[in-house]
């Protein structure tokens, strides 16, 4: 109030001229005035105060009844004025929110790093891009002893925060196998072991486990419950999905993976890719797989890296850059 | 984005007719619904899913939660009538296998 009082002067001068000439210079001062106020927290109602006490001041024989409803004015902004107040207050917290989740994501991205392996035989792309600022997608890259190359997608049902922390159980969890090699579905029995144990009832995590061999070139896998890949044979020039049955990790205890096989060509290209890429629509259309397969399609005398990048980029369009679902999508490609 | 919840009960027969779509938005009020239903022993919960045009992985969430808690008080959960899109979600998360779904007729588009 006080920092106000010193500005009534001013603000009677204003009024004053205003009222007078009526010109717009006035009116730019006059918001000047209340961008002031409003830095310096002054409420709604306190401007009133100091209106009603200018036009006194200027205008003493106001009839008693427009001075009536000058107080009536008063009181009724006062609930403004602490409706006001309550808005800055949450405002402050939001922005500390904000900062303490873009912290933890900054911290998750640290975490979940993978570093995307060099190998003469496979070309390799990957791509994961949160909706939000936590991501619920995961992939993973990691070489065993015998230069085989193990490759892990998840998706955590339920969206921001809570996905993010229960992947950060799945990171760590991935981390604890030994580095001999492992076969796709005893990976994923044991991830579901951890994630049946670990998590609320409705949250369930999806998973897809696959095992490149550059010297049979063979690609094994399992999966547990997660979006079909695609094959591209180089040969027949032709995209057919990656079937595999499992049941999504965390529903039942004792579950047992399949585990399938794939025999990649030179040119041979495996996809993997979580639902953020297959449930994009724009508007009431859902994206059709066939055309994610034609885009794929339409890019690959690129690199493997540049597909997935400008696969990214043709969905981020479509959907007006608005992504409803973390989006994560990886290519392999046998070079030699 | 909208979802209607209606609910017949017969006894220890329940059953549940959604319309609409079961997103992260709506799955938390679809959840509220059907689990206190899961919750009376040995009731069996049978819920319509032919008015649903989408649902994400959220709403196979609430489903997983409901299939539990029929296992723990002993009941049944049955879900019937369910659109090609939606049915297809449950048939990659392998949970046609865990959960009982009609895959009559009824399901749309020859699953």
């Amino acid at each position: 109030m006080s920092t106000l009082k010193l500005d009534l002067e001013s603000y009677k001068d204003l009024l004053k001229q205003y009222i007078e000439t009526q010109n717009e210079q006035a009116l730019y001062r006059a918001e000047q005035f209340s961008k002031h106020s409003i830095q310096q927290n002054i409420t709604p109602d306190e401007i009133i105060n100091v209106h009603i006490e200018a036009l006194l001041e200027l205008y003493p024989d106001i009839p008693s009844n427009i001075q009536s409803s000058l107080n009536f004015l008063l009181e009724t902004m006062i609930s403004y004025g602490l409706a006001y107040q309550e808005y800055q207050a949450l405002r402050e917290k939001q922005l500390e929110l904000q900062s303490e989740i873009s912290v933890a994501a900054n911290m998750q991205q640290t975490l979940l790093s993978t570093t995307k392996p060099e190998m003469s035989e496979l070309d390799v792309g990957a791509i994961s891009t949160p909706a939000k600022q936590m991501n619920g997608d995961y992939y993973h890259f990691v070489k065993d002893q015998e230069g085989s190359l193990g490759i892990a997608v998840a998706d955590v049902i339920g969206k921001g925060v809570p996905a993010a922390l229960c992947m950060s159980m799945i990171k760590y969890s991935m981390d604890s196998f030994p580095d001999s090699r492992m076969e796709p579905s005893v990976i994923l029995e044991g991830m579901n072991r951890v994630v049946e144990r670990n998590v609320d009832p409705s949250m369930f995590v999806t998973m897809f486990y696959g095992l490149y061999d550059p010297d049979t070139h063979e690609f094994n896998y399992s999966s547990a419950g997660h979006e079909p890949g695609f094959y591209y044979s180089a040969k027949n020039d032709s995209f057919h999905d990656i079937e595999a049955e499992g049941l999504v990790l965390g529903v039942d205890r004792s579950v047992k993976y399949e585990q399938y096989t794939q025999h990649l060509d030179v040119g041979d290209m495996v996809v993997l890719l979580t639902d953020g890429v297959t449930e994009c629509r724009t508007g009431d259309r859902f994206i059709e797989r066939d055309e994610i397969s034609d885009v794929i399609h339409q890019y690959k005398h690129l690199s493997a890296q540049e597909i997935t990048e400008q696969v990214y980029r043709h969905f981020e369009r479509l959907q007006d850059f608005q992504l409803r679902d973390d989006f994560t999508m990886i290519i392999l490609r046998r070079e030699v | 984005m909208n979802l209607n919840i209606d609910v017949d009960h017969e006894g220890n027969n329940k059953y549940v007719s959604l319309s609409g779509e079961i997103d992260a938005y709506t799955a938390p009020k679809l959840k509220e619904t059907i689990l206190p239903l899961t919750q009376d022993a040995e009731a069996t919960v049978v819920v319509d899913l032919q008015q649903v045009t989408y649902m994400d992985s959220t709403g196979l969430g609430v489903f997983i939660s409901a299939l539990k808690s029929t296992k723990e008080y002993g009941g049944n959960l049955k879900l019937i009538q369910l659109q090609e899109r939606v049915y297809r979600l449950f048939k990659i998360t392998g949970l046609t296998e865990v959960i009982d779904i009609e895959t009559d007729s009824t399901v749309r588009g020859g699953m």
